[in-house]
């Protein structure tokens, strides 16, 4: 192997003032400041937006019959499928015994959490009445009256709100022995005061590493099953129903890969500036780089298959309105967005078959964002070209999103930055003490 | 129970002049006058006012006004049980029969009323939307002079000090101008006043009115004549661009009567045969089982043809005609041939002419007096009217109803020469583009608000019943007539009662009285209509039809570009334009809302390079007017249909300043057709806001059709698709229904696509309208549409209608998916939202393969004013912001019956439950009922076998099912 999984000459002391200097010591760059004062804008059109939509109602959003789901689904299925990577890469990968994960796991179960805040928003956020959001909840109501368990709405509150819990536990306990790190390191009061309440008492024994493992072992194997399950109850949202384009039983595996194609290429997104504005580059090597590269490659292709199947079925099937379904996305007045996503989620990721691209920074950063633009699209032709053109001619209709509809979105994207940056600023984005496992095997190479 | 008692209760029930009295006496001379919205609170208080003061001014010994309820006479009201009163709808001065709900002395819904010969228990859309119009916001509130909120009793002060001198110059310069009127009452008023002052004169002008028929009749008998047409007894009707469906007076019992004759049991094949000529596709060209498109002046070479054909003159060379004739050769004495009332008078005497041949008078039709009692050519007396203005020889105009500044054909300039009037009285519902020319503006009653007699198009007379008292300051056409006759304190029913009780003895008067106004339908002791005025008598030297046809030019087609003009079939002639659900109620075939359009057929846009939306210019005589395009398949070429009713200045707040004024091209000379008009693409683009974009069927089989013979050859001819799944299927058990299963039947056959059940259905479920905007987002509300398809070729289509409701599926598939509950099956088969329990996912919506899910995008009903409030159907909840909410088959309405049903102890009989579309419809299409009974009607029709439901192949197995669609096709036509 001739790229390694971190930077030669690194012992334990420097890895640990390089990763925690971010946080303590260095001076916060200008590039931080306006990163998060970006997100930080983008939280208030946020707020603005929501704070509209509830005084208004949903009809500020461009949704009507028969698209009676629009952007806000969208972005919801879009954000859950980022939310992917990181426990993708923290448990499967864990349980695999992928050494090269621990310099990405932690900033990808972080992007993980604040992309599944920002999914689980825009469930609440599309219902005509959000104030009873709480109904979809099963708990004892005075009503008498519980959700309606064959509705996989209510499949999807499970699924999200467990995936959400688990990957919050699974995010805090690896960060433990890094908080203790840090309250040890920190020079101010403040610090020591917040991060030793953080660290829970973190000392470090030997029983403490021991039971540490055992629980981060214990979250890997139930975080596993959460991974392909949350997306899969997600495709159910499509696949329950009778919709053509939607009734497949296709979607489950499909969801799954997509979802890890798009949840991968925003790790990429977010590691390529960051390496390099923090100098990051010997612990986000270029192997990091190749790996993600190729597992996207991989994905990206079930996902193609995927797309080849759904017309395949439609031809199979011999069913008229599957068959019109497939005629519309190819011909029908969504076509554009239909061979925008093909060129962009299927043509464009193929560069990454050739080496010379995969340790070409640039040309990664690049594709990865095509494929996040492209796993948008792919949900913008599910879920829209689906609706607009269904089973009675007479009622076919245009979807046209409004500003309110990008507005939210946008907002959304910017709640996330916001919280990434202020993630990358207080807490260790690279996990130090994995990072120090490292060490003695790269030295024995 | 006393009569005595029932009266008074009534009495204090229904606001009667004396409360309006007791009123303002009990409140400052001002009170009674007000400004701005009577809210909801206001009103009520009034109401209560009303109520508790009635108990004290009913001992003082004032004459009772007495109204009569239709169905039973309660000894008290009780609250949440709705009375029936039969009244009538006017529209163009005729009534159609109607019976209006009342909740609690507020006026909610209108039902046909069954013992009227015009209504037969149906209405059509204008008659059900007239109940929004009552509680419009926007009506004229104040007798207002100069502008300024004045009083009746000054008004009474300024007429009397200008008709003093009036009187002595015998009533020169002294002119009225009517609708079209045929009130027998109001015309003895007139009457009397043309006594008072003979010099006066009166005018009758309304833009859409029966000139052409009239002339014809004058041309062919002499003298004016109606035609009374019996389409249940026709077997073969040639339709000479006539919309006898839907816009002739008498449409609803012509649907009825047509549509009789159209429902086919299996193996049978004999059903009536309709030829339709017309340019513009209108609903009943649709429902033709041969139209040919034809631009507006061909209609009388085709009449012509035909009439040549008739009589033997050999054949045309036109299959089409000489099909025709023959049909029409065999059909002797069971035919109709019925003229257009746009087309110019030639065609209807073609059209007398032919029908004089065939032997149909006395037999399908009849010649019959008028219905008016003073039938007048309109056109022509609204032109004496403006000569005389013109002239400076008016100095007194009383426009007693309509709007002439608005719907005078241009080239008359009504508005200019009006100025020359010294002083000018205007009387109507709205303040409206002629009030703002006017000195005095008198706000009209509406309809359901004063008492008054109108006749039908059959003869019938109706003593129409107030429903409330007058929101507003209003006044009745009556009363104010009486003022001219110097007894401005009259009441509307004293001088009814005066009117019919003349000469009767006063017990008999009082029965029959009691029994006019309870049936809806002047008793026939009672009715007397005498002719009040002299008509042209019987000539001497009467023509005889075929002299007269001799004399006609044939008129040679040419290629410049025809316009005509048609009222519009949603706002009329613009009096609806403030009517929010009229203007949001899809046209009948092009599915427009809130605009009118310039209709084109595909290959003139091609000509002249348009397409949808494109603005046209269309000049003649130097005026212009700019019109957006709508490409209608099935239009004739070479010619441009203009709608009128748009374009209004001065409506209210939703109907002015939309659209186009067709009226601002039309000429005295020839108001419904410009021969050649100069139209050219403007450049400019108009949005415009279609209901349903997309016109083909895509080969799925949703709308069915056979001819007849087809049919009775292979009956199971709708079961061709193979497409229901059989049963075994499912891997549940089926549920054994208990002793309701409701279900409903449509029968594509009859429906006529009219709209009437749309509306219906709107004003009985509280659905609120969403305006232009959200309609182009395709938010609009409406939980039955009507679907129209096209097929065939794009010039000639078929046309084919399919109402379209929540099809209660046995299988929903919008039941599953929502998560909580809010959409559930009942227990007798329905499909129930409980609005309470929406959380507003539009999962249902999405599931939904019909689309008949409607969702609250907004609040819909907090933008109504609040006296919208009063329109409420009090049983069907109003739903806010963020529900979805669609067909219920008015659960409302069946619990009503389940109630009545267990008091009495027995089973909901069938028949017993009637939604609100199957009671609005005139053709008799829906049929709604107990499908666990095997032998109730609705039963019987789903085992027909041309019984199918849409997206079976989906297996929701759909409660309502559609009588596929069966056609009269003559087998020597192709196509």
């Amino acid at each position: 192997m001739s790229q390694e999984i971190i930077g030669s000459g690194h012992t334990y002391a420097t890895i640990t003032d390089k990763i925690s200097s971010i946080v303590l010591t260095r001076k916060t760059p200008h590039g931080w400041l306006f990163g998060f004062g970006v997100g930080f804008v983008l939280v208030m059109l946020l707020l603005v937006s929501i704070t509209y939509l509830f005084v208004e109602g949903i009809g500020i959003w461009g949704v009507n019959i028969p698209v009676a789901w629009g952007f806000a689904i969208v972005n919801f299925v879009w954000w859950i499928g980022i939310g992917h990577a990181g426990t993708l890469i923290s448990a499967i990968l864990l349980l695999l015994r992928q050494g090269w994960r621990q310099s990405i796991n932690r900033f990808a179960e972080a992007m993980t959490l604040f992309a599944v805040a920002c999914a689980g928003l825009f469930p609440v956020l599309h219902l005509g009445r959000p104030w009873f959001a709480y109904w979809l909840i099963p708990y004892p109501s005075t009503m008498g009256i519980w959700p309606q368990f064959r509705s996989p709405l209510v499949w999807d509150v499970f699924a999200v709100s467990t995936y959400f819990t688990v990957s919050l536990l699974f995010w805090f306990i690896g960060l433990i022995p890094d908080l203790a790190t840090l309250r040890d390191r920190s020079s101010s009061r403040t610090g020591r005061v917040v991060y030793g309440i953080l660290a829970m008492g973190w000392r470090g024994s030997a029983i403490h590493w021991h039971r540490y493992e055992m629980a981060y072992l214990l979250l890997a194997g139930l975080a596993t099953p959460l991974v392909v399950s949350v997306h899969t109850v997600v495709s159910f949202d499509f696949a329950i129903s009778i919709l053509p384009g939607w009734h497949t039983t296709i979607f489950p595996p499909y969801f799954v890969a997509g979802a890890i194609y798009s949840g991968f290429a925003m790790v990429m997104v977010l590691a390529i500036p960051i390496r390099a504005v923090y100098g990051l580059e010997d612990f986000i090597t270029m192997r990091h780089l190749q790996n993600m590269a190729k597992v996207m490659l991989a994905t990206g292709l079930i996902v193609a298959y995927g797309y080849l199947m759904e017309h395949f079925m439609s031809w199979y099937s011999a069913e008229k309105y599957e068959r019109f379904m497939t005629l519309n996305r190819w011909g029908g007045p969504y076509a554009p967005a239909y061979w925008a996503l093909i060129l962009i989620n299927i043509v464009i990721p193929q560069a990454l078959w050739f080496r010379r691209v995969r340790s070409n920074v640039i040309m990664l950063f690049l594709v990865a964002i095509a494929v996040n633009v492209g796993m948008w699209l792919e949900r913008f032709v599910i879920v829209i070209t689906s609706l607009h053109r269904d089973f009675l001619p007479s009622s076919w209709n245009m979807y046209y999103p409004t500003f309110w509809d990008w507005s939210t979105f946008i907002g959304t994207i910017g709640l996330f930055l916001a919280l990434l940056f202020l993630f990358i600023r207080f807490l260790p984005m690279i996990s130090i003490f994995e990072m120090r496992t490292l060490v003695p095997r790269s030295e024995g190479d | 129970m006393t009569t005595k008692n029932f009266w008074r209760s009534l009495e204090e029930y229904a606001n009667f002049e004396e409360f309006q009295k007791s009123l303002e006496d009990e409140f400052p001379p001002d009170a009674a006058v007000r400004q701005g919205v009577v809210d909801r609170r206001e009103f009520l208080s009034l109401m209560s006012a009303s109520l508790a003061l009635a108990g004290l001014s009913s001992c003082a010994p004032a004459a009772p006004e007495k109204i009569v309820p239709y169905v039973r006479a309660p000894e008290e009201i009780v609250p949440g049980k709705p009375l029936f009163f039969a009244t009538a709808f006017p529209l163009g001065g005729y009534g159609l029969g109607i019976l209006a709900e009342s909740h609690m002395g507020r006026p909610t819904k209108i039902e046909g009323n069954p013992d009227h010969p015009a209504s037969l228990g149906s209405t059509d859309a204008f008659a059900q939307a007239s109940i929004l119009s009552l509680y419009d916001p926007d009506r004229s509130k104040a007798i207002t002079q100069a502008g300024a909120i004045t009083t009746w009793d000054a008004f009474i002060t300024n007429l009397a000090a200008e008709l003093d001198p009036k009187r002595l110059n015998k009533g020169e310069g002294f002119r009225i101008l009517t609708e079209t009127v045929t009130s027998p009452t109001l015309a003895a008023q007139l009457k009397q006043i043309l006594q008072q002052f003979p010099s006066a004169r009166w005018h009758q002008y309304e833009p859409v009115n029966a000139d052409s028929a009239r002339a014809a009749s004058r041309m062919t008998f002499g003298r004016y004549s109606d035609i009374r047409y019996h389409f249940d007894k026709a077997d073969v009707i040639l339709s000479l661009d006539a919309d006898f469906l839907l816009s002739m007076p008498g449409h609803v019992r012509h649907a009825r009567e047509f549509t009789a004759r159209r429902r086919v049991k299996a193996g049978e094949k004999e059903m009536n045969r309709l030829y339709a000529a017309e340019s513009a596709p209108s609903v009943t060209g649709a429902v033709a089982d041969h139209r040919r498109a034809a631009r507006p002046s061909q209609i009388q070479d085709i009449a012509s043809q035909i009439n040549d054909g008739v009589a033997g003159k050999g054949s045309t060379g036109d299959a089409w005609i000489d099909a025709v004739v023959r049909d029409l050769q065999a059909s002797r004495g069971k035919s109709i041939v019925v003229a257009g009332p746009h087309q110019p008078p030639e065609v209807h005497v073609i059209a007398h002419d032919l029908n004089t041949k065939l032997g149909n008078v006395g037999q399908t039709l009849e010649y019959v007096d008028p219905i008016e009692p003073n039938p007048v050519e309109q056109m022509q007396s609204l032109g004496d009217l403006i000569k005389d203005m013109q002239a400076g020889a008016v100095d007194l105009l009383l426009i007693a109803g309509g709007n002439p500044v608005y719907t005078a054909p241009a080239d008359l300039e009504f508005a200019k020469h009006l100025a020359n009037v010294r002083l000018r009285i205007h009387f109507s519902l709205y303040e409206d583009e002629t009030s703002e020319r006017c000195h005095w503006h008198i706000p009209e009653t509406h309809f359901l608000e004063s008492w008054a007699d109108i006749r039908s198009d059959d003869g019938t007379t109706t003593i129409m019943q107030p429903l409330i008292n007058p929101l507003y300051a209003g006044k009745s056409a009556y009363e104010l007539l009486s003022a001219f006759l110097g007894q401005p304190t009259r009441t509307t029913y004293e001088i009814l009662i005066e009117a019919w009780g003349q000469g009767r003895n006063k017990d008999e008067f009082e029965k029959l009285w009691r029994k006019s106004v309870h049936d809806g339908v002047v008793a026939p002791e009672l009715n007397a209509v005498g002719a009040l005025y002299e008509r042209p008598g019987r000539s001497q030297t009467a023509p005889t039809v075929s002299n007269v046809v001799a004399g006609f030019s044939p008129r040679s087609p040419s290629d410049v570009i025809e316009v005509a003009f048609r009222p519009d079939p949603t706002v009329y002639d613009g009096r609806f334009a403030n009517n929010g659900w009229l203007q949001e109620l899809p046209k009948p075939l092009i599915k427009i809302v809130w605009d009118n359009v310039a209709l084109l057929s595909p290959a003139t846009a091609e000509r002249l390079n348009v397409i949808n939306e494109d603005v046209i210019e269309i000049k003649s005589e130097g005026r212009a007017v700019r019109a957006p395009v709508w490409i209608s398949p099935g239009h004739a070429n070479d010619a441009v249909t203009l709608f009128l009713g748009y374009g209004r200045t001065r409506a209210g707040a939703l109907g002015s300043n939309r659209g186009y004024n067709a009226y601002s091209l039309r000429t005295s000379a020839s108001p419904w057709l410009i021969k050649n008009a100069e139209v050219r693409k403007s450049g400019e683009r108009y949005a415009l806001v279609s209901t349903q974009e997309h016109h083909s069927m895509e080969n799925r089989n949703l709308v069915r059709r056979a001819s007849a013979a087809e049919y009775a050859q292979r009956p199971d001819f709708v079961e061709a698709e193979r497409d229901t799944p059989p049963g075994e299927l499912t891997l549940y058990p089926e549920y054994a229904p208990e002793e309701y299963a409701w279900g409903m039947s449509i029968d594509l056959s009859t429906c006529i696509g009219c709209n009437a059940c749309v509306i219906a259905c709107q004003a009985e479920n509280n659905i609120p309208v969403v305006g232009k905007i959200e309609a182009g987002r395709s938010r609009e509300m409406h939980w039955l549409r009507i679907d129209r398809y096209y097929q065939g070729d794009i010039h000639e289509p078929e046309i084919f209608f399919q109402p379209v409701m929540c099809m209660h599926c046995e299988d929903a598939p919008c039941e599953p998916v929502c998560p909580v509950a809010a959409t559930t099956h009942s227990s007798e088969g329905l499909n129930e939202m409980t609005y309470n329990r929406c959380v507003g996912t539009r999962y249902c919506s999405n599931n939904c393969p019909y689309k008949v899910r409607r969702f609250n995008f907004f609040n819909f009903h907090s933008n109504e004013a609040p006296s919208m409030a009063l329109l409420y159907n009090p049983d069907v909840t109003v739903r806010s912001r963020g529900v979805m909410e669609k067909c219920t088959y008015c659960v409302q309405r069946i619990n009503h019956a389940r109630i009545n049903a267990k008091k009495e102890d027995r089973a909901i009989r069938d028949g017993e439950v009637v939604t609100a579309c199957q009671a609005a419809c005139p053709a008799g299409a829906i049929v709604f009922g107990n499908i666990a009974d095997p032998n109730s009607r609705v039963s019987k029709l789903k085992s027909e076998p041309r019984n199918y439901g849409v997206l079976t192949d989906l297996n929701t197995r759909p409660r309502t099912t559609y009588l596929a669609k069966l056609t009269n096709p003559n087998p020597a036509v192709k196509t």
